[in-house]
């Protein structure tokens, strides 16, 4: 096991570079001049300018500007500045934190709401339970995160609030703790809960009919411990697996429900950042999501061989 | 004793001349979107304490259907029971509550299943799935429960148990594998085992062995058993009686010495005359002609008729009875005098 693991820690080196080195040629292929973007509409002095293009290397080739940039993560662990002067790791600092916690909220809800949802459909397969949820599920993937991101602002945030006089979801930032996370979790969530219900589903519906759940059955167990220990153990495999990528996906997905609750993550700094061509801030927050994205995966693998004995790494 | 209750267990110990188990005219259909499949019409069979019962039969027979329906382990729905009772010492296990058939299931009547690696759970330990009997039903802590895991292990003869109880079914050969299934359907003491094709999955050698264990464990505890089967080879060694099945139904019924010697229906002696023989070699090898009825739709009058060389016209008509033969054989065929004379139709 150990040594798998540092295998695909190696593995992951040449992955890291490839994305770094793909993001940082994408914003420098982005027209306009980010110097110039600096002074607004105002004219800005041409030697000025020279000397800033100067000092973050804007003028050198691609692959040289990638060079001083990488070295400085790799030899420093410095992510740069933002051409305001701040060290970009300062801005993400607070930042990353905030988008953790919003993801996490987000999994948490997938993995009960998804868990709950998935197994009641698979006990009334069939039936009008079934079919609800089912439909319900499809509602939830095709109406997108724009929308059920305002929609629910307005009737959980505001409508609720001016008929029970109570603020049960802020609207906006992250003063009150976990509570300011309900809501934009559960809208981050919201398309994963209904994946994760319907392979919820799938799976346990699938290994109900398997020969093991017929033993187990015929060993006399009630219909309680057969379906939680003996299906359900097994149908958590898949599961497990959605879940551990889906957590990359939703802190990538967190650009646009940070936008809309306007909480202060990476996300909406990332956002910030392509809009004013900051390459380092978009390269920096990119790299530390493929970190995550790695990481996440490589736990999951190792859950894969906790969860199926049948599975190995050598 | 008058009728039982639904809640009553069946009483220990067989009643005075009831059998230990049962069937009597059970059927179970199934209702597929083809249409409603009679899997099993009116199939009675009865076993008693440390007998072996053989049911044989090809695919589709029923033979399965009937053992799911003892053991309450068919999907209900699709399956359905409309007819039939199944007694166990005497109390109808049809007419009991699901509570009271779980009492049953496992700890009195056991099953072990053809393919044990499927039948088997892939995520747990071998040590904790046979544990499981002991920790459910008797209450037994993990240590205990354990240690009569690797006794049982031991007794059907798994080389090392100890070492082998915290490994998992899919690091087992498939012998062994079965053996780790038949521990865990004897760890109660059932007096009832159903072996649904115990020894399909296992090449020959492994069978004869697995046979042998399955006979041994019968000797020395006294169980009744079923033994499901395509194989009659496997009959020969092990069974008292045979039960043969085709399209649902029972279509003879013998001791195995009066089957050998001379089958009452021309289906039994169709699959006698299909065992290879050594001193037939060279020949080709006897098949049944056609194909097993299909259930959505079968035939009219005796179901084996499109097969039959026996064939007369009543049969395409008139569904034959259980024809009794002697106090201990019946035969399904109107025509059995001729079959057992051996003139061929």
């Amino acid at each position: 096991m150990g040594r798998y693991i540092i295998r695909r820690l190696i593995q992951a080196i040449p992955v890291l570079l490839g994305a770094t080195l793909f993001i940082f040629a994408i914003v420098f292929a982005l027209p306009g001049d980010p110097i110039e973007a600096l002074a607004g509409e105002k004219r800005q002095d041409p030697a000025i300018t020279a000397i800033i293009r100067e000092q973050y290397h804007l003028n050198d080739p691609l692959l040289v500007q990638y060079w001083y940039y990488i070295s400085g993560i790799l030899f420093h662990g410095d992510f740069g500045k933002t051409f305001a002067g701040v060290p970009v790791t300062q801005l993400m600092a607070g930042k990353f934190q905030v988008t953790l916690n919003l993801a996490f909220t987000a999994l948490v809800m997938e993995a009960i709401i998804g868990l709950l949802l998935g197994l009641w459909a698979a006990l009334r397969r069939g039936r009008a339970t079934d079919t609800a949820i089912l439909a319900s599920t499809l509602l939830l993937i095709s109406v997108p995160t724009l929308v059920t991101g305002f929609v629910l602002q307005l009737w959980l945030g505001v409508w609720l609030k001016q008929v029970t006089g109570i603020e049960f979801f802020p609207i906006a930032g992250v003063g009150q703790g976990l509570q300011s996370y309900l809501l934009p979790g559960f809208v981050l969530a919201g398309t994963s809960i209904a994946y994760l219900t319907r392979l919820t589903r799938t799976s346990l519906v699938e290994t109900l009919r398997s020969d093991y759940i017929r033993t187990a059955t015929a060993k006399g167990l009630s219909r309680r411990r057969v379906v939680g220990r003996h299906g359900l153990r097994n149908a958590l495999i898949p599961m497990v697996t959605y879940l551990g990528a889906d957590l990359g996906v939703l802190m990538g997905g967190a650009i646009i429900t940070e936008t809309i609750f306007n909480l202060p993550g990476i996300g909406l700094q990332l956002y910030q950042g392509v809009y004013l061509r900051e390459q380092p801030i978009v390269v920096g927050i990119v790299t530390i999501l493929v970190l995550v994205y790695i990481v996440a995966n490589l736990i999951v693998d190792m859950l894969y061989a906790v969860l199926d004995p049948r599975i190995r790494y050598e | 004793m008058s009728k039982t209750s639904p809640h009553a267990l069946p009483a220990e110990g067989g009643l005075g001349n009831e059998p230990l188990l049962a069937v009597d005219d059970l059927h179970v259909e199934f209702a597929t979107r083809a249409g409603l499949v009679r899997a099993v019409n009116g199939v009675s069979y009865s076993l008693q304490a440390g007998e072996t019962l053989a049911v044989l039969g090809e695919s589709g027979s029923g033979k399965s259907v009937t053992a799911q329906a003892i053991m309450g382990i068919l999907d209900m729905p699709p399956a359905r029971i409309p007819k039939g009772e199944v007694r166990f010492n005497g109390t109808d296990l049809l007419r009991l509550s699901e509570e009271a058939r779980t009492q049953v299931r496992g700890q009195r009547i056991a099953m072990i299943f053809q393919d044990a690696l499927s039948a088997l759970n892939p995520v747990f330990t071998v040590g904790w799935q046979i544990s499981e009997m002991f920790r459910v039903h008797r209450g037994m802590g993990k240590r205990d429960a354990v240690k009569k895991a690797v006794e049982l292990m031991d007794r059907v003869r798994i080389p090392g148990a100890k070492q082998r109880v915290n490994d998992y079914p899919h690091q087992f050969s498939g012998g062994m594998r079965q053996r780790i299934m038949i521990a865990m359907a004897i760890a109660l003491d059932p007096e009832v085992l159903i072996a649904d094709e115990p020894t399909t999955a296992l090449d020959v050698t492994v069978q004869a062995q697995v046979m042998e264990l399955l006979a041994e464990l019968q000797r020395e505890s006294n169980m009744g058993m079923i033994l499901i089967t395509h194989d009659l080879g496997v009959v020969a060694d092990v069974a008292d009686k045979i039960a043969v099945m085709y399209g649902g139904r029972i279509v003879e019924n013998a001791s195995v010495h009066d089957i050998y010697k001379a089958p009452a229906h021309p289906y039994t002696k169709g699959l006698l005359e299909s065992i290879p023989r050594v001193d037939l070699k060279g020949q080709d090898l006897y098949a049944i002609k056609g194909l097993p009825p299909n259930l959505l739709d079968m035939p009219t009058g005796c179901a084996f008729h499109p097969r039959c060389p026996y064939r007369q016209d009543n049969c395409v008509t008139d569904s034959p009875p259980l024809y009794e033969i002697s106090g201990t054989r019946n035969s399904a065929c109107h025509y059995w005098r001729e079959v057992l004379d051996g003139d061929q139709g």
